[in-house]
């Protein structure tokens, strides 16, 4: 028995050494392996769009008004953004709301502002003035920052104007500005400094990477082999079919550990990402992560024939996975449906404790939930995939 | 004793049987020439026997080892060079030997010495530390068989082994295969090629849609053609027509005509002194005969007895050499 489960694992190592050896001497694979992380870090972290990134956005002001008021609202819209030497917006002048519509359509502003004539008067007249916002709905992430970003201004520059109102109305007041903000939010983080949008990416993107590992690479290895006819020499040596899915399983470890491990770097050194969890257990997560994938890999690869029907049923897999995981999107924007299957996928949970652990420090009894999931997902995979693995090789 | 005991081994996948009922035994130190077309049932009966694939019906030993009930056992007494090459192109011809003699157990000492051997006797020292996706098919083909070789099975299983090689390495490959079996190594050897079965086969099974049809020793199952009412002759006619060759097809005697060469026939004939009933038709519809030779029949013509269908390849079938003249025409042979 003990001569037997030796046997076994060294055949196992020596397939999974093999592996990693083949994987080596490709360059083209080992190129693609480290860019791979690195672009996908680049990507999601860029292309979202977030309103620190929104810069030099062209608006239209059309100022009908002839007082001051207008005047004094179209200087707080060029103020440069602190700190930067770039301004939220870019500011045209434009003769009239109709230009203004007729340049939105042509995409030569993002959308403009007009103010009435009259808007100073009435102000001063004691009524309630009106702005008018106009939008580009054709462009809906860029006029909702847009939008965010005026209504801030402007509702500082009306503060700005009321509390001098009530400073004049009720000169004996303490802090005119409680009289017209009662009440002012102040958000505070749970961990120190200002994390950034890699911080929320790059726990996804280690996910995926160890999700893309395991199962790209394990049901193409297995494909592969397949097609090229070197499986019929392994599946006719004298070797346990466990052993051959174990040594498969094990390169393909080692290779989304080393991916991830890449990932993480790069995260560190190019984007600012602090690891605010202990290693170990991050190292934990990670093997789990590969470890619940495993399973389906396995699986994939003993029903698919070729590598081409290989990589189509892993897309088909993996598309929902990417996106309904939350590995870039938060989950609880999703409507219900979607944040049920979102529950059903081994993913979500690897990414969440991924998070945890990454961004907030958290250590293993805040995750075990996830932990579980992972652990369950893995064995319930495994236990149906080897004995069809087994089957398939010898039909 | 047997090396490999066939019994009604049988494989369906689907609706399709791709190897229906077939039975045959191979004795030790024999080489054993699976023979039929392409898609005949050959590789499915090998992958059984190399459990690669789980019959349908039927059992089988190899080297005494049930292939359903001992699996373990018979992998481990069987080398197998099937149609693909199985080598690691990244690998090299030593590391490739090396991985595969352990995943077979054999313990380090006895690899090393293994991988001398082999490469020596196959002409490929030189090339022990270059990475197999470096060589021509020929090359790959050689570490190909001393991969199959390295673990001293009683049985090496060669699926087409000389399918796409060049003319030389061909040869070397025959004679490599004659030399093994001197040395008592059992082996099975599926081809399409009729030379490649003639030349090496102690015995034949011609196999054809999933059967086999006829299985004895390569002179036995000429012998059954040449002995039987069915003749084979070549003859050369000067002005032969299309309207001559369809006459000829549609006679009783004749089973097959085919225009071998420009102005040459090969007749596959049934019954009594056919050639003088041939030769009477040509010549009554102004045929001038050139020559006429009896044929010594080949396997193909074996196949084509059993069977009554050609298998010829285009690429390798060529007409066999061993002709002797018969009768020969007034006409002088201008070449």
């Amino acid at each position: 028995m003990w001569q037997r489960t030796k046997k076994a694992v060294m055949h196992s190592y020596r397939i999974g050494v093999k592996d990693l050896i083949v994987f080596a001497r490709d360059r083209l694979r080992l190129i693609t392996f480290v860019i791979m992380p690195i672009f996908l870090m680049v990507m999601t972290g860029y292309v979202f769009p977030n309103q620190n990134a929104l810069k030099n956005a062209p608006l239209g002001i059309v100022n009908l008004d002839q007082g001051p008021v207008g005047a004094q609202i179209i200087s707080a819209l060029n103020q440069p953004i602190s700190g930067q030497n770039a301004t939220l917006l870019k500011l045209t002048n434009l003769p009239s709301q109709a230009k203004a519509e007729q340049d939105i359509k042509d995409q030569i502003i993002n959308g403009a502002i007009v103010i009435p004539a009259g808007f100073s008067a009435e102000i001063a007249a004691g009524q309630q003035a009106i702005i008018i916002s106009i939008t580009d709905q054709s462009n809906p992430q860029i006029s909702l920052l847009m939008s965010e970003a005026l209504g801030k201004l402007t509702s500082a520059i009306s503060t700005q104007m009321a509390t001098k109102k009530v400073e004049t109305l009720l000169p004996g007041v303490a802090d005119p500005s409680a009289v017209v903000e009662p009440f002012v939010v102040q958000s505070i983080g749970i961990i120190p400094g200002n994390p950034n949008y890699f911080e929320f990416m790059a726990p996804g993107v280690m996910a995926m990477v160890i999700m893309m590992a395991a199962m790209i690479g394990l049901a193409g290895s297995v494909s592969r082999e397949k097609e090229l006819g070197t499986l019929d020499g392994i599946l006719s040596a004298p070797i346990s079919r466990l052993s051959i899915i174990v040594g498969k399983s094990f390169a393909q470890v080692v290779r989304g550990l080393l991916q991830a491990a890449l990932t993480l770097i790069l995260a560190i050194l190019l984007f600012g990402v602090v690891v605010h969890g202990n290693f170990g257990l991050l190292i934990l997560l990670l093997i789990l992560t590969v470890f619940s994938f495993i399973g389906v890999g396995v699986m994939i690869s003993a029903i698919a024939s070729e590598q081409e029907t290989a990589m189509t049923i892993m897309m088909t897999v993996m598309f929902p996975m990417m996106f309904l995981s939350g590995a870039f999107f938060p989950i609880q924007q999703m409507p219900t449906a979607l944040q049920w299957i979102s529950k059903a996928m081994p993913l979500t949970y690897s990414v969440e404790a991924l998070r945890k652990c990454i961004v907030l420090g958290t250590g293993i009894s805040g995750m075990l939930t996830q932990v579980w999931v992972m652990l369950g997902f893995g064995v319930v995979f495994m236990a149906i995939s080897i004995p069809v693995f087994g089957k398939v090789t010898t039909r | 004793m047997n090396m490999i005991e066939v019994e009604n081994l049988t494989k369906r996948f689907g609706d399709f049987i791709a190897v229906d009922h077939v039975s045959f035994k191979v004795k030790k130190g024999e080489i054993f020439g699976l023979l039929g077309p392409n898609g005949a049932g050959k590789s499915t009966t090998i992958r059984m026997l190399c459990t690669l694939l789980r019959p349908t019906e039927g059992s089988a030993t190899v080297a005494g080892f049930d292939i359903i009930k001992q699996p373990d056992k018979v992998r481990e007494h069987i080398g197998l060079v099937a149609e693909k090459i199985i080598l690691y192109d990244q690998l090299t011809a030593a590391e490739n030997l090396t991985l595969f003699g352990r995943l077979n157990n054999l313990p380090e000492k006895e690899i090393k010495q293994g991988i001398e051997k082999w490469l020596t006797r196959l002409n490929m020292e030189q090339w022990r530390k270059s990475q197999v996706g470096t060589f021509s098919t020929g090359m790959k083909q050689r570490i190909n068989i001393a991969r199959a070789l390295l673990h001293r099975p009683d049985v090496l299983v060669l699926d087409e082994p000389t399918l796409g090689l060049d003319p030389q390495t061909t040869r070397a490959i025959h004679e490599f295969i004659l030399e093994l079996s001197r040395e008592e190594m059992t082996i099975l050897l599926t081809t399409h090629d009729m030379n490649e079965a003639d030349s090496l086969s102690n015995e034949i099974a011609i196999i054809d849609q999933a059967k086999i049809v006829a299985s004895d020793t390569p002179r036995n199952l000429k012998r059954v053609v040449s002995n039987s009412d069915t003749a084979v002759m070549d003859i050369e006619v000067a002005n032969l027509s299309e309207a001559m060759l369809s006459n000829l097809k549609r006679m009783e005697a004749v089973i097959s005509a085919v225009e071998t060469e420009p102005y040459s026939l090969r007749i596959h004939t049934r019954g009594e002194n056919t050639a003088a009933t041939i030769v009477g038709a040509i010549a009554a519809e102004g045929g001038q005969i050139r020559a006429i030779n009896t044929v010594e029949p080949n396997l193909e013509d074996v196949f084509l007895h059993f069977t009554g269908r050609e298998m010829r390849d285009r690429s390798t079938g060529k007409v066999a050499p061993s002709q002797r003249p018969l009768w020969r025409g007034r006409s002088s042979r201008v070449r």
